[in-house]
């Protein structure tokens, strides 16, 4: 047991892994701290600020943070419940989301949490931003209206499908999504079965002619809340 | 081949085609060809072999840099609140009728652009502009014609320079109109040290001796965090790897901060001591100052000075003669982010990129500049650094208080008789500074601009150190009839321009303070309006990932915690339950447009 690293989480005991961040280790253990530009299959980023837990009373990214021995975590508190129903409510005002006629609705990560975390709706005024839609790719959409800024298409199109087709441009509010090329996204060397597409957690990057190939009412979060996955894992344990 | 193909492959080739270079060569683009258009981003790309939309990444994120073509001339006003208060407002409507044009817009026969700039650093001759690379200042509106016209006549800024400012601003490499303006002097910084003296005990040393006599003289960071000096310079040197990078922040963007400006006009060669004597104690053979876009009027100065020290042996092969110590100092210029002062996002510029910051850990210590480990430290810093070797680090732990050894540079400005430099021990009451400013009556003073505190009379006993009143420096003066809820707007338009925008609390949340304060400022603020503006202040200040987002909501908190009663007044309780944002008649006003007639409104 030498190479494991004992720390708590809301006083739950844990043990991570050399190299694993709060987030990894709090999954393993079957902990769901709330995330969204986070990805198991991407370098953490730390953006979405979601995550945002406690460590020894300081806040800290649980994506980017090592864990340590000894550390003291909280996630679920009501102190950061309420920031974290802030952030998601902040990406909502700043986008154009219109849930009912998405065809992401369902399996929308950022929706998903928004009802995990109960928010019935946004606090804040909406933004109303003027952003465009590229539908020149033959097989893929982008639709910047919801697009969260999250990284995770530009990391997994350079680290995964090693090409370069997503970066941001601009800086502060005026910050956009863009792409490797003068304006659209067919000038591009993106294939729709490019990790880039798939890894959206909102309905901003997606596969043309497939929205309504899982009828509503059968979708990913329909049943259960986002975080259930992990959670059942700590269940499952204690049942054992 | 065309001559924009053949001028690019020219100048990133002067960057041995090196991406990292990629701010040295975006620049270099933009003063040839005046933007860095499309197809340049594409050669560009080509040359130093990255993809397109990287460059585009890194040219949008700079105010300084466009990809569209502007005037030959542009014109930058000095937003801050600062310029405001002395009348910048009719300035720039004085500069507006002379050229025909609004602010962001260029003249049709495309040869000038008037634009806003945050803060230059001149607040202590404001208002202010950059004109091209030519600073001016003291701008009235008679002079704003004036120089509209020169401008036209002769189409060369340095032609509006005439009356030269004092000390190095009169240096034939410098040739400016700006002011010292060097109030009150200390035995640190503003006090005279022979080139060379302080480097040479160094180097007598041991550079593990160096760094325990900085650690033993207690300097903490002058840039603001106030990070002991001697520990960040301890974990850099027992960092692995071979190459390690000694960085000097003079990125300066706090707006109401201008101490590093005189030093680097006046103590240059005390700043270069500092940092060849931080490159000796971490076993740093590389040296880069970042020095901000808007003090470029001095790079030919700084360059000089450090050829000269160069040819005296205080730089390069050998220093001092000192077998194995190279050390070398390159200037990397800033093209406009005030985001780009905070350490990581310091090191992203460096490295060509967009300013984000990184995340931490690693920290630069560990892992810096193109992942070597990396000490960054403030202008003032390196200069108490050189001192400290010269006088002995028992010498300097004696001036100032306990918690806060030494002197502090503090810049003053805004409604004060004499504005300026000041150098004082720390721990020195802000209510002296107030009388030794000329500006006892102050109703208001922002300590360490807008990431600061505003504090009210109730705080004037309190004294100006790291455990009380703690400032990078900034310390801008309010009269009772500024309007602080004002300020506080003007601050937060600010840290809205210039959030990089990488996480959500400061990219958003920014936003919604400023339309929640220019609400209250419009009379359409509620009483639950206090309780929404401090929810989200903290949510900001808590979840963000850098210190910017960090301390931006600090101008709010500080309204609600020492001007309450300014805000309570400006927001009215309601007699119904309807949103006072609200306006039914605005509300209504397209679709009564479109159907060609007016609604009814019900009025009880
Ligand atoms: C948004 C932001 C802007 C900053 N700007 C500056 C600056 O202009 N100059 C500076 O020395 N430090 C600035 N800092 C602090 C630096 O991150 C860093 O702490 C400092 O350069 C370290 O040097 P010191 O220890 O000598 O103070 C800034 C920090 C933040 C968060
Ligand atoms: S707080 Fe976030 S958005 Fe703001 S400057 Fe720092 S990293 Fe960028």
């Amino acid at each position: 047991m030498s190479d494991t690293i004992p720390f708590t989480i809301d006083g739950v005991a844990v043990e991570g892994r050399p190299g694993q961040t709060i987030l990894q280790a709090a999954d393993d253990a079957g902990i769901y701290i709330p995330r969204l530009c986070a990805h198991k299959e991407l370098h953490p980023f730390g953006s979405c600020r979601v995550c945002t837990v406690k460590v020894n009373g300081r806040p800290q990214s649980a994506c980017t943070m090592p864990c340590a021995k000894g550390m003291v975590v909280e996630n679920n508190t009501p102190e950061l419940l309420e920031h974290r129903r802030g952030l998601v409510e902040m990406l909502f005002v700043e986008g154009n989301h219109y849930c009912m006629f998405c065809e992401k609705s369902g399996n929308c990560e950022l929706q998903a949490l928004a009802y995990r975390l109960g928010i019935m709706a946004p606090r804040y005024p909406f933004q109303f931003p003027d952003r465009n839609v590229d539908a020149s790719h033959p097989d893929v959409l982008i639709d910047r209206n919801r697009c969260i800024l999250c990284a995770r298409c530009v990391r997994a199109s350079h680290d995964l499908d090693g090409k370069n087709v997503f970066q941001f441009v601009g800086r502060g509010s005026k910050k956009r999504i863009w792409i490797n090329a003068e304006a659209k996204l067919k000038d591009t060397n993106l294939d729709v079965t490019d990790k880039a597409v798939e890894i959206c957690p909102v309905g901003a990057i997606l596969k043309k002619r497939q929205g309504y190939a899982v009828p509503v009412g059968q979708r990913l979060y329909d049943h259960q809340p986002i975080g259930s996955d992990i959670e059942a894992k700590r269940a499952a344990a204690a049942q054992a | 081949m065309s001559e924009l193909e053949q001028g690019i492959r020219q100048i990133c080739a002067t960057f041995h085609n090196d991406k990292s270079r990629m701010m040295d060569i975006v620049q270099a683009v933009q003063a040839r060809f005046g933007c860095v258009s499309s197809v340049a981003l594409d050669l560009i790309a080509k040359a130093v072999g990255t993809a397109r939309v990287e460059v585009e990444s890194t040219v949008s994120f700079y105010t300084f840099l466009t990809d569209q073509p502007k005037g030959k001339i542009v014109i930058r006003l000095c937003s801050d609140v600062i310029d405001e208060m002395f009348g910048m407002g009719p300035v720039a409507r004085a500069f507006e009728d002379a050229l025909g044009i609004k602010v962001g817009q260029t003249t049709p026969d495309g040869a000038i652009t008037l634009e806003w700039t945050a803060c230059i650093g001149m607040c202590d001759q404001a208002p202010a502009a950059i004109i091209n690379d030519t600073v001016v200042t003291y701008l009235s509106t008679d002079k704003a014609r004036e120089i509209v016209a020169e401008l036209r006549k002769s189409g060369d800024p340095r032609k509006l320079v005439h009356r030269l400012g004092d000390g190095h601003n009169a240096h034939p490499l410098v040739r400016s109109m700006v002011h010292n303006s060097i109030r009150r002097k200390g035995p640190v910084v503003f006090a005279d040290l022979p080139p060379g003296s302080a480097l040479r005990k160094a180097l007598a040393m041991s550079p593990v001796e160096v760094i325990r006599d900085v650690k033993t003289s207690r300097l903490r960071g002058r840039g603001g965090a106030g990070f002991p000096a001697g520990m960040k310079w301890e974990f850099t040197r027992q960092s692995e790897g071979e190459r390690k990078i000694v960085i000097c922040n003079a990125d300066e963007g706090e707006p109401g901060t201008f101490k590093d400006r005189v030093i680097l006009t006046e103590y240059a060669d005390l700043l270069f001591e500092g940092m060849a004597i931080a490159g000796y104690a971490i076993g740093a053979k590389e040296g880069i100052l970042y020095l901000r876009g808007e003090y470029a009027y001095m790079r030919p100065l700084l360059d000089h000075i450090l050829q000269v020290r160069r040819d005296a042996g205080l730089l390069g092969r050998e220093v001092c003669g000192k077998r194995g110590f190279d050390f070398d100092i390159r200037i990397q210029l800033g093209a406009g982010a005030y985001v780009c002062g905070e350490e990581t996002s310091l090191i992203s510029s460096c490295e060509g990129l967009r300013g984000d910051p990184k995340n931490r850990p690693p920290f630069p210590a560990q892992k810096g500049y193109l992942g070597c480990p990396t000490s960054v430290n403030n202008v003032e810093t390196y200069c108490c650094v050189a001192r400290i070797l010269d006088r002995g680090p028992g010498w300097f732990a004696e001036i100032g208080s306990k918690g806060s050894p030494g002197t502090k540079l503090f810049s003053v400005s805004g409604d004060c008789a004499s504005p300026g430099v000041y150098e004082y021990p720390f721990g020195v009451k802000l209510i002296e500074l107030l009388r030794d400013v000329g500006a006892e009556d102050a109703a208001a003073v922002q300590v360490g601009g807008p990431s600061g505190h505003l504090v009210g009379p109730a705080d004037y006993n309190r004294s100006l150190e790291y455990d009380d009143l703690a400032t990078g420096g900034s310390i801008v003066i309010f009269n009772k009839d500024r309007n602080v809820v004002h300020v506080v707007r003007k601050y937060l338009e600010f840290f809205v321009e210039e959030s990089c925008g990488y996480c959500t609390p400061c990219r958003v949340g920014n936003v919604l303070l400023l339309q929640k304060i220019e609400d209250i400022l419009h009379g359409r603020g509620t009483p639950a309006d206090l309780a929404y503006l401090e929810q989200l202040a903290k949510t900001v200040k808590v979840t963000s990932r850098c210190g910017l987002g960090q301390t931006s909501p600090n101008p709010v908190l500080s309204l609600l915690k020492s001007f309450r009663p300014v805000l309570e007044a400006l927001v009215k309780p309601q007699a119904d339950e309807f949103l006072p944002t609200f306006d039914i008649r605005a509300a209504l006003g397209s679709t009564e447009d479109l159907i060609g007639r007016k609604s009814v409104v019900f009025t009880p």
